[in-house]
């Protein structure tokens, strides 16, 4: 190995309230893949922002190329050949790919020029783009490619890619890992932040392993096992959920019928002709690439967007004209995607965010507010759901993410719904309260009620769903049954390969 | 930079109140230095600004009926603020109440009875608030910006009164000036403090102050109204109406609005003239800022914003000092409420230079 | 008086009514651009106004005056932009502030100004160009300030769409979290950005009070301010359609000047038309009043046509128009 490209000496960074790296100390290798591991708030994304210079240390010593350097702005991280893919894209929805490429170029060039260079390196990476395309057109995964191929054009020492694979189908995870082995190949570092362990066991040369903001590990990722690496990431093993036996039966609960709705929103995904139908204690499993209508589909079965065609039926009635309120009356309860802003006013204590949908529980009367019943209510959901707060009076932007998400659950799983739906439930939460939620939904299912789950965690929808289905591009491909079906062949559904079915399991398929 | 802004962590109670004192202390110093650069003794000045007022049962009822209109129009306008509805005409709405009552007045002159002021403060009422329903309309069908509409609309309402008052509605005995009649005995506020001009609109005005607060406190409506201003997503995912918010506060805004009119032409004024209110509508969105939004804090807000009307009064008549500083120091308090705010949900910390990683 | 040159003082009073709103609502666009709503063009107008007017007393000069209602601007634009962008208040409640602020403060220093006469800022006939009919008096022979405004409306909309600075201020615009990531200074372009915004309202302030009525009266802007926010959306964010629409108000404002003028000949051919609506347009004919309320009402009616589209507001909109930024969050 040859001498370290960077080198983090006690990095220390302080937030009010928490420690997010405690004398974190890296070093990588030019030609190195390197994984930052480590689980949600385990302080990752702190660290490569500090390498990238959005973020200042308090405290330590970065060394590039054996140099003490002082990075203190993105401008001046690129100008020292770093570059960094976002977990959440920096791009510009109306400005086109080279205009965004454009941006993130600090030298004097030429936007003609340019262009030709993008054109070049997409062939050369097989990295498909088109430089004159509006970012809003294009999906995720090719928005991705723009991150990765605005670092390319500035011929980076060091690319930083975070959580990149959330995005993209397992076949674009393929992708990526040959334009990442050929990057490396080239003599380019690699720093590359996951928690998913398979991905890291088959790229990566050498991981840091952060907990709690400190550094716990430095391994050969290659010569761990899943489970020494997971022990590493949070301390145990890693939690399963209890399954209990297929609570699944014949009872239709929910039935979608050639639901068509175009988006509201210019940058959104229309809905075309969606089938599909749940039985009682079923949980289905709503896969694919974020952006392809899992948004939409969950605001049309909540009726915040109405269906310009087709029908949607709760036990057998028709809800497709009713708004939010009279469905929930009729049984059915929603966790947004969003926790903050959406599932819960972030300024309100948790008692009123208790009373956002749980008012049916007799928390009125003749339009007053019944502030006990709202009280114990919300007591009663920090109790049963184990919510760590400093009370019901404490505001919903003070819990974590995990915390503010077992709220969130709690309060619509407490009004006994019918059928329940839950977009991307453990996003950015930590291990822990994720198995919690995992437990909850099968337990759930168990008593009867049906769930309606999207992620785009195909490993959590294999763990908890009884069935599956993919969305891509609005459309719905047929439900299988998670028995029947593999990640590979979810993985093709993804990319929008595939007739939209019946969306029934059971029927010959 | 050496001053940096922290996040708290939970915002911080105590700077909710401290903020306006916070507010009200900057500008009292800001008047210092503005008189004292007018070449007046500073302390003579806040002194005829702030206290002379008062030192007369007829200033405190002055007091009191200035601080009226601001009132009701303040109160009205924080429901729809709290449910981001952006209503800042409620200089219009106030002038149509105006008119709407004061027509019901020259309607029936010559032929009234004790039910004539209750019907012009109903008519009143009822004026604002369809003025008031207007940008409302074009919100949630058209899409339009209702602080642009709603202050368009505001220009338009004061045109209209002058129309009325030049033409129509000018007293046929008034020797051509631009006034209504005088109204009749039945059409005018009865005072309630002898030796001043303290009328029954003011005990009404708190009368709904007090409904206003149970509205937002304590039902439902009210709590909607809040979820829809602090989160519109978070409103639209429980089922709550965005109309029907916007409907509800720009009549209840506009209602107001229109009875702070009715109240003051028909207590104040006793007739139509093409001037009604000083600004009362405009100066309202400033004492609902330093009110905080709530209804106790609005009615000390306009205690406060009507004593420094009557102090611009006394500066101009003892001190020679123009009307205008009124509304200079109007628009400074309110930089400054909407500046110590920031107090609240965050921390001013002095940085030394960072340390360098 | 023929026909024929009514028409042609119609149209050149037009221009001129037009003018001031080319200049505040350029500077709220390219404001807005950097995603940042100011509320309070009225305030920077009036101060503006107030400010060139004293200054072109005080020296004569009416360009030192454009000079003095450009630099107020900016200042009042400070006092915004320092609130908003380093304290993080509400961008709604503190344009509503200055706005409140600076109608007091014009009143209060231009008090021994009202009434007072000045030479306001005289038009420039081009040479040769002024002395083609129709077209010379039409275009040619304007103020300095007209033929500003046309070279400052060209200027933006190449600034906007040609430069590399325009690019990073309608990517500020649009998402300040990914300029900022990227590594732009979001707080430091948008302050650009309303300091622009501000020295073009003391601008059209200026033309108000030293060209369009050469004196000061208090409140004179009388809501145009406004109307150049509502020009913006009128526009959707597109500099040449600012001045389509800014004439357009130009024009409202200016023929109902001149059909009180024309009263009698107006009523009479009115008179085909059938009562009460006859009889309503000729009461609105007759009344000052009535007449003064259609740019108002206008506005009213062009906000809702344009912005019932809501698909093509919001894919022209800035992302985050409005929004508080802070870089620590």
């Amino acid at each position: 190995m040859t001498a370290a490209q960077l080198e983090l000496t006690g990095i220390t960074k302080q937030y009010p309230g928490v420690l997010a790296n405690d004398h974190i100390d890296l070093a990588i290798a030019s030609g190195e893949v390197h994984a930052l591991l480590g689980e949600n708030g385990a302080g990752k994304s702190t660290l490569v922002k500090m390498i990238y210079g959005v973020v200042r240390a308090d405290e330590g010593e970065i060394r590039w190329g054996g140099e003490p350097v002082k990075i203190t702005s993105p401008s001046q991280a690129r100008a020292l050949g770093i570059g960094m893919v976002f977990q959440h894209f920096n791009l510009f929805e109306t400005l086109t790919v080279a205009e965004n490429i454009s941006l993130g170029i600090d030298e004097e060039h030429d936007l003609k020029q340019l262009t030709s260079e993008i054109e070049e390196i997409s062939e050369k990476y097989g990295l498909p783009l088109n430089p004159h395309q509006h970012v809003h057109a294009l999906s995720v995964g090719e928005r991705q490619r723009v991150e990765i191929i605005r670092c390319l054009v500035q011929d980076p020492k060091l690319l930083i890619m975070d959580e990149p694979t959330s995005v993209l189908t397992p076949q674009e995870v393929e992708k990526l890992f040959e334009t990442l082995r050929r990057l490396s190949s080239e003599g380019c570092s690699i720093l590359y932040i996951s928690h998913k362990l398979d991905e890291i066991q088959a790229l990566c040369d050498r991981a840091t392993v952060l907990r709690h903001g400190k550094v716990t590990a430095t391994c050969n990722p290659k010569e761990e096992t899943p489970k020494s690496l997971a022990e590493m990431m949070i301390g145990s093993e890693l939690p399963v959920c209890k399954r209990t036996a297929q609570a699944r039966d014949s009872e239709v609960r929910l039935v979608v019928r050639n639901l068509t709705i175009p988006s509201p929103d210019p940058h959104g995904t229309d809905l075309k002709s969606i089938n599909v139908t749940v039985h009682r204690g079923e949980v289905l499993g709503i896969a694919g690439v974020a952006g392809n209508g899992q948004k939409e589909f969950l605001a049309a079965l909540n009726g915040e967007i109405m269906a310009a065609q087709g029908r949607i039926e709760l036990n057998g009635a028709e809800i497709s004209k009713v708004g939010p309120t009279e469905r929930r009356a009729r049984g059915l309860a929603f966790v947004p995607e969003e926790r903050l802003g959406r599932g819960a006013v972030p300024d309100m204590s948790l008692s009123n965010n208790a009373l956002l949908t749980g008012y049916r529980e007799d928390m009125l009367s003749n339009g007053f507010i019944r502030f006990d019943k709202v009280r114990s209510y919300a007591t009663a959901i920090r109790e049963r759901f184990d919510v760590r707060s400093s009370g019901i009076e404490a505001e919903a932007r003070s819990l974590s993410g995990g915390n503010l998400q077992k709220f969130i659950m709690g309060r619509e799983i407490m009004m006994n719904p019918q059928l329940l739906i839950l977009g991307h439930p453990t996003w950015g939460v930590d291990v822990g309260a994720a198995t919690t939620i995992h437990q909850e939904i099968v337990d759930l299912a168990a008593k009867g009620t049906s769930v309606v789950v999207a992620s785009e965690d195909l490993d959590e929808l294999f763990e908890i769903c009884d069935s599956i289905a993919v969305i891509a591009e609005g459309r719905l491909s047929p439900v299988k049954r998670t028995s029947e079906t593999n990640v590979e062949e979810v993985g093709l559904w993804m990319s929008g390969q595939f007739e939209a079915g019946e969306g029934e399991v059971g029927h010959a398929a | 930079m050496l001053l940096r802004l922290e996040p708290r962590q939970f915002t911080s109670k105590r700077m909710q109140y401290a903020s306006p004192l916070i507010a009200a202390v900057l500008t009292l110093i800001a008047g210092v230095i503005l008189f004292s650069a007018l070449g007046t003794n500073p302390m003579v000045a806040l002194h005829t600004f702030f206290v002379r007022p008062l030192t007369s049962l007829y200033g405190v009822g002055e007091w009191a009926l200035k601080a009226t209109p601001l009132l009701l129009c303040a109160v009205g306008l924080s429901v729809g603020f709290r449910g981001n509805v952006w209503n800042i005409g409620a200089e219009g709405q106030l002038t149509m109440g105006a008119v709407c009552g004061g027509g019901i007045a020259l309607a029936f002159w010559g032929d009234e009875g004790p039910w004539l002021l209750p019907l012009m403060l109903f008519a009143g009422i009822l004026g604002g608030m369809a003025w008031g329903a207007i940008p409302s309309f074009l919100k949630n069908r058209f899409n339009a910006n209702e602080i642009l509409t709603s202050l368009m609309l505001s220009y338009v309402a004061i045109q209209i009164l002058g129309y009325l008052v030049h033409g129509p509605w000018r007293d046929p005995e008034g020797f051509n000036f631009p006034q209504t009649r005088i109204f009749g005995d039945d059409g005018i506020m009865p005072v309630l403090i002898e030796g001043t001009r303290f009328h029954l609109g003011v005990p009404i005005a708190l009368v709904f102050l007090v409904i206003v607060w149970v509205f937002m406190s304590w039902t439902f409506q009210g709590f909607k109204v809040q979820v829809a201003g602090q989160a519109p997503a978070a409103a639209a995912y429980a089922g709550y109406s965005r109309k029907r918010v916007v409907l509800l506060s720009f009549l209840i805004s506009g209602g107001l609005a229109g009875l702070a009119g009715i109240a003051e032409v028909s207590g104040t004024i006793t007739q139509l003239q093409p001037i009604i209110s000083p600004g009362y509508g405009f100066a309202a969105i400033i004492v609902a800022f330093l009110g905080r939004l709530h209804p106790f804090g609005i009615l000390l807000a306009s205690l406060l914003m009507s004593l420094m009307y009557l102090g611009g009064e006394q500066l101009q008549i003892h001190l020679n000092l123009p009307l205008a500083v009124t509304g200079v120091f109007q628009g400074l308090l309110l930089f400054f409420v909407l500046g110590s705010d920031v107090l609240v949900r965050y921390r001013i910390r002095l940085v030394a230079q960072p340390k360098e990683a | 008086m023929d026909g024929f040159e009514t028409t042609i003082n119609i149209l050149v009073g037009t221009i001129r009514a037009g003018t001031p709103l080319v200049f505040a609502a350029l500077g709220e666009l390219i404001t807005e651009k950097a995603g940042v709503l100011n509320l309070g063009v009225e305030g920077m107008m009036l101060v503006g106004a107030v400010s060139g007017f004293i200054v072109t007393v005080l020296t004569g000069s009416p360009y030192l005056g454009i000079l003095a209602a450009i630099a107020a601007g900016v200042l009042m634009a400070l006092i915004f932009g320092g609130l908003t962008q380093f304290l993080l208040t509400n961008q709604v409640a503190t344009g509503l502030a200055l706005t409140i602020f600076g109608v007091g403060l014009s009143a209060f220093i231009g008090l021994n100004y009202i009434g007072t006469p000045i030479q306001g800022l005289q038009p420039i006939a081009i040479p040769g160009l002024s002395e083609i009919p129709v077209i010379g008096p039409l275009l040619f022979n304007h103020d300095f300030l007209i033929y500003l405004s046309i070279a400052l409306l060209v200027l933006v909309s190449w600034f906007l769409y040609k430069t590399r600075a325009g690019l990073i201020l309608r990517a500020v615009g649009e998402s300040h979290d990914a300029a900022h990531a990227i590594g732009y200074s979001v707080v430091k372009i948008r302050l650009l950005a309303i300091m622009f915004g501000g020295g073009m309202g003391g601008l059209a302030g200026a033309y108000l009070s030293l060209v369009y009525t050469p004196q000061w009266a208090e409140n004179m802007t009388a809501g145009r301010g406004w109307i150049a926010l509502a020009l913006v959306v009128f526009a959707t964010w597109r500099p040449a359609r600012v001045l389509i629409g800014a004439y357009l108000f130009g024009g409202i404002t200016i023929l109902s000047l001149h059909v009180q003028a024309a009263g009698d000949s107006v009523s009479s051919a009115l008179s085909i038309i059938p009562n009460p609506v006859g009889e309503w347009i000729l009461a609105v004919i007759n009344s000052s009043h009535l007449l003064a309320t259609l740019p108002y009402l206008a506005t009213v009616v062009v906000l809702a046509l344009i912005s019932r589209d809501a698909t093509k507001i919001r894919l022209n909109a800035p992302a985050s128009l409005g929004r508080p930024f802070h870089p620590g969050a």
